[in-house]
């Protein structure tokens, strides 16, 4: 091998993912969801489970993931993507069936989907993406929007009196024995970035194990909906959300029972 | 032609089961037949009930405005289907349990002990298979052996040990059925033999 | 007599198990009467077959379920009731906006809310008029008795494929639960080619199964094919069935369970002196309606028979164009017309139409005759009234 000086070899910081397309993403600056999506699109790829991944699209802001993912993918009706998954998950069963849903498509409408989906122990990758609100109908509160955040639909801020309080769905998910796989990532920086990766390869795994449902919860910021800079909603992500959810692996059956959540 | 019969009663008496009997016993002898359970208001007042109608032609309305045979087993039975049976049909009674007949002149009420009967022989649970029994006797819808086969096939089906005594107490019936009117007689009783 | 092989089957049992025999490869339900027996066959007999069943947390699984499974190219069926059924309504229409071929089984009961388990057929409204949101049309198949419910299972899955549609199965609560002898004969149609079902994208370009179209051009020319599909069903699916129309001078129109019941009130009706036929839709969409106007142009008028206050009515109508009177009854609840309650109404049409019939248009519209509640009539009150208040006997 010669001695070229180092500053000479091209070395690959960035490259896209295979399973990513080309099209640009119709999401808002600051978004998490691209980052989600790229995400997936490397962990499938690293597992070479692309050509027989079969995924489902919720109603939201990422109801065109199909057009992100180079993937086979089925477009759900508003909160109902487990239910399709089973269907599918049933009738091919070595598909890697994959599910994308946020939070008021999985933890509003589609509660009792993702909780009977989850308690089959259907073997299902279910990736749900949270910045509590409704991003694409214009920034109304979601079962996650957290106590005192304003939103279009509560703009004296949420009030659990007459709104509740935020859900903490993975977490009672992850009380079912059906759960093989529970864990909670965040888009914060780039160590949890890491981190949410190896959550989501986790995940995959599960299923390709046969343990059962798995999930990963993804903490994300919405910068538009929740009225600030990208640089604002990185903080109130960190100080506000990340105290209201903690990330943190919450279940893994197929490895042991122990909840080690890895420290921030 | 269709014929049309309703066995009434208390739950438990085996009314359901004593019309698929009928039924299975009807395509046996290659006819037409539709079983029914009941519907609408007859669901309700202490009765169950199912329909078979029987014919040579594929059966048309599977509700019927007139019954020619009720098989009434309790007294709200009576109370309900007396008055459904057509002029010249048959009322079967389960004097056990009705003291009374029921009182009409165009028709031809027939009183069999059908409690006391399957109790002689052996289970409270035959009753209607008892009534099955004074029913063909009386009106040979179908034939005799084709209920015995239809027995044969429903009852082994589920209940292998219960054959014996289910085709014990169709006999019964049928014998019951043979004798003379104790009701206000009306028509003769026609060969059951057919 | 030719010994034939039939054995007696319950309705609902039998529509399962004619499912079953036409490679139905996936099953999805919740509990639900009258139609539990269908579930609890599919319950037991999927899984000997090695073939899929889930029990749903609700219809709304059930039937997105069903859509899930669908999109991969499988055969699927789903079935339920009334307040089921309603709870399906989002799903029908993304199915039809995926056009993904699912059959859909509604044993109907009484409405509307919890109403009854009785037997009904009052989603026909329902069945062939929406649904779900979105202009779209659903094929309805509406047997009337269960040899023929068997078959329909068959032609539905043939349809639903070959259309890429879901398709309904509209039976009542009496079909359901009735037993009838049938001959075991079932069909296994051969399946359509299923380019666009998703698989995984291996060796080929990703597929998406989807119904938005957020682009406004996209989504009307999205529009226009479906509206196109949706004529070429209704110029080549056409199902109906006659029975003594040739001589008739009044037409009864019935289908399922109530065409039974107009079936035995025709032979009675004619015992009688009357000369009524029958006119059975099996496909309540497309309906016949050209079928029955052809039937409606001999005959002097037109009696609809259904467990429903008048839904089909409307459809009769429609087709009639006002040439004749067209005259209704029907019972709801869970009650059921009785064949003498047809013939009472056959004999009030047969009255209405029999003088008017023999004076010229302008004397019969001047004569002022005292409307009859169930009949609307081209002469004189134009306020039908949809729901007969025939005299019920004693009840």
């Amino acid at each position: 091998m010669s001695t070229t000086p180092a500053t000479a070899v091209p070395r690959v910081v960035y490259r896209r993912p295979e399973l990513l397309t080309e099209r640009s993403t119709h999401y808002c600056p600051g978004c998490g969801h691209g980052v989600v999506h790229r995400l997936v699109a490397e962990v499938l790829g690293e597992l070479g489970l692309g050509p027989r991944t079969i995924a489902v699209a919720p109603v939201g802001c990422a109801v065109f993931a199909y057009d992100y993912l180079a993937l086979d993918f089925v477009e759900a009706p508003h909160g109902r993507a487990p239910a399709v998954a089973t269907g599918i998950r049933r009738v091919r069963p070595d598909a890697f069936v994959l599910t994308y849903q946020g939070d008021g498509d999985l933890a509003a409408i589609g509660t009792a989907e993702i909780v009977h989906a989850a308690a089959r122990g259907e073997r299902i990758t279910a990736v749900f993406v949270n910045n509590g609100i409704y991003g694409m109908t214009g920034g109304q509160m979601a079962p996650t929007t957290l106590l005192g955040q304003r939103t279009t639909s509560s703009p004296a801020g949420r009030e659990a009196a007459s709104a509740g309080y935020p859900l903490h769905i993975t977490e009672m998910l992850a009380l079912l024995p059906g759960v093989a796989y529970a864990a909670r990532g965040s888009l914060v920086d780039p160590a949890w970035i890491g981190r949410t990766k190896a959550f989501l390869k986790r995940a995959c795994e599960a299923q390709l194990e046969g343990t059962g449902f798995a999930i990963v919860e993804v903490l994300a910021s919405c910068p538009v909906g929740w009225a600030m800079t990208p640089r604002d909603s990185l903080a109130f992500l960190r100080e506000r959300m990340m105290a209201e959810f903690p990330p943190g692996l919450l279940i893994d059956r197929g490895r042991s029972a122990v909840s080690d959540r890895p420290e921030d | 032609m269709e014929r049309s019969v309703v066995f009434a009663g208390f739950g438990g008496q085996g009314l359901l089961f004593a019309g698929q009997v009928l039924a299975h016993a009807a395509v046996i002898d290659e006819l037409e037949v539709l079983w029914i359970p009941s519907y609408g208001p007859e669901m309700r007042g202490g009765t169950a009930s199912c329909t078979v109608i029987v014919g040579d032609e594929p059966i048309g309305s599977p509700v019927v405005d007139r019954v020619d045979v009720a098989v009434a087993m309790n007294p709200p039975s009576v109370a309900k289907f007396g008055r459904q049976v057509a002029p010249g049909g048959l009322l079967i009674a389960n004097s056990s349990l009705v003291e009374e007949a029921y009182g009409r002149d165009d028709v031809e009420e027939l009183q069999v002990p059908c409690t006391a009967l399957a109790r002689e022989a052996g289970d409270d649970r035959l009753v209607s298979l008892i009534a099955l029994g004074a029913l063909i006797a009386r009106r040979p819808i179908v034939r005799p052996a084709a209920v015995r086969a239809a027995i044969r096939k429903v009852v082994a089906a589920r209940q292998p040990d219960a054959l014996r005594a289910d085709l014990a107490a169709f006999a019964v019936g049928l014998r019951a059925g043979r004798e003379p009117v104790r009701g206000r007689a009306a028509a003769p009783a026609p060969d059951a033999a057919r | 007599m030719t010994k034939r092989r039939r054995v007696l089957m319950k309705g609902n049992e039998a529509i399962a198990e004619a499912a079953i025999r036409a490679s139905c490869d996936a099953y999805f339900g919740y509990p639900i009467t009258p139609q539990a027996e269908l579930f609890e066959w599919m319950a037991r007999r999927m899984p000997e077959e090695g073939r899929v069943f889930v029990q749903a947390e609700s219809e709304l699984g059930a039937i997105n379920m069903a859509l899930g499974a669908a999109a991969t190219g499988a055969r699927v069926l789903v079935s339920s009731s009334g307040p089921g059924i309603s709870l399906m309504g989002e799903a029908m229409s993304y199915l039809a906006g995926s056009e993904l071929p699912v059959v859909v089984v509604d044993v109907m009961r009484g409405g509307p809310g919890l109403g009854s388990i009785g037997p009904s057929q009052s989603d026909y409204l329902l069945a062939t008029k929406g649904h779900g949101h979105g202009d779209y049309r659903v094929p309805v198949l509406a047997p009337s008795s269960i040899a023929e419910a068997m078959e329909l299972v068959a032609t539905a899955f043939e349809l639903a494929e070959r259309y890429r549609t879901p398709v309904f199965i509209l039976a009542d609560g009496i079909l359901g639960q009735a037993m009838e002898p049938v001959e075991q004969r079932y069909r296994d149609p051969p399946r359509s080619e299923a380019p666009w079902a998703v698989g995984g994208a291996a060796g080929r370009p990703p597929r998406v199964v989807r119904s938005l179209h957020l682009e406004p051009e996209a989504l009307e020319a999205h529009n226009e094919r479906l509206q196109a599909k949706y004529r070429e069903i209704a110029g080549g699916e056409v199902r109906w069935a006659g029975e003594r129309l040739d001589d008739a001078d009044l037409a009864i129109v019935a289908y399922g369970t109530a065409a039974r019941v107009a079936r035995t009130a025709v032979a009675r009706a004619r015992a009688e002196g009357l000369r009524p036929g029958l006119f059975r839709p099996i496909t309540l969409w497309p309906f016949p309606e050209r079928e029955l106007a052809e039937v409606a142009s001999r005959v002097r008028g037109v009696l609809v028979v259904e467990l429903s206050a008048g839904q089909m009515l409307e459809d009769v109508r429609l087709a009639v164009e006002g040439r004749l009177p067209v005259a209704f009854h029907g019972r709801t609840g869970g009650m059921v017309p009785t064949p003498d309650g047809v013939i009472d109404a056959l004999r009030r049409l047969e009255a209405r139409v029999r003088p008017a019939w023999t004076l010229p248009l302008v004397e019969a519209a001047a004569l002022d005759r005292r409307p009859d509640p169930d009949t609307f009539s081209l002469f004189g009150d134009d306020a039908w009234r949809p729901l007969e208040t025939t005299p019920r006997g004693e009840r």
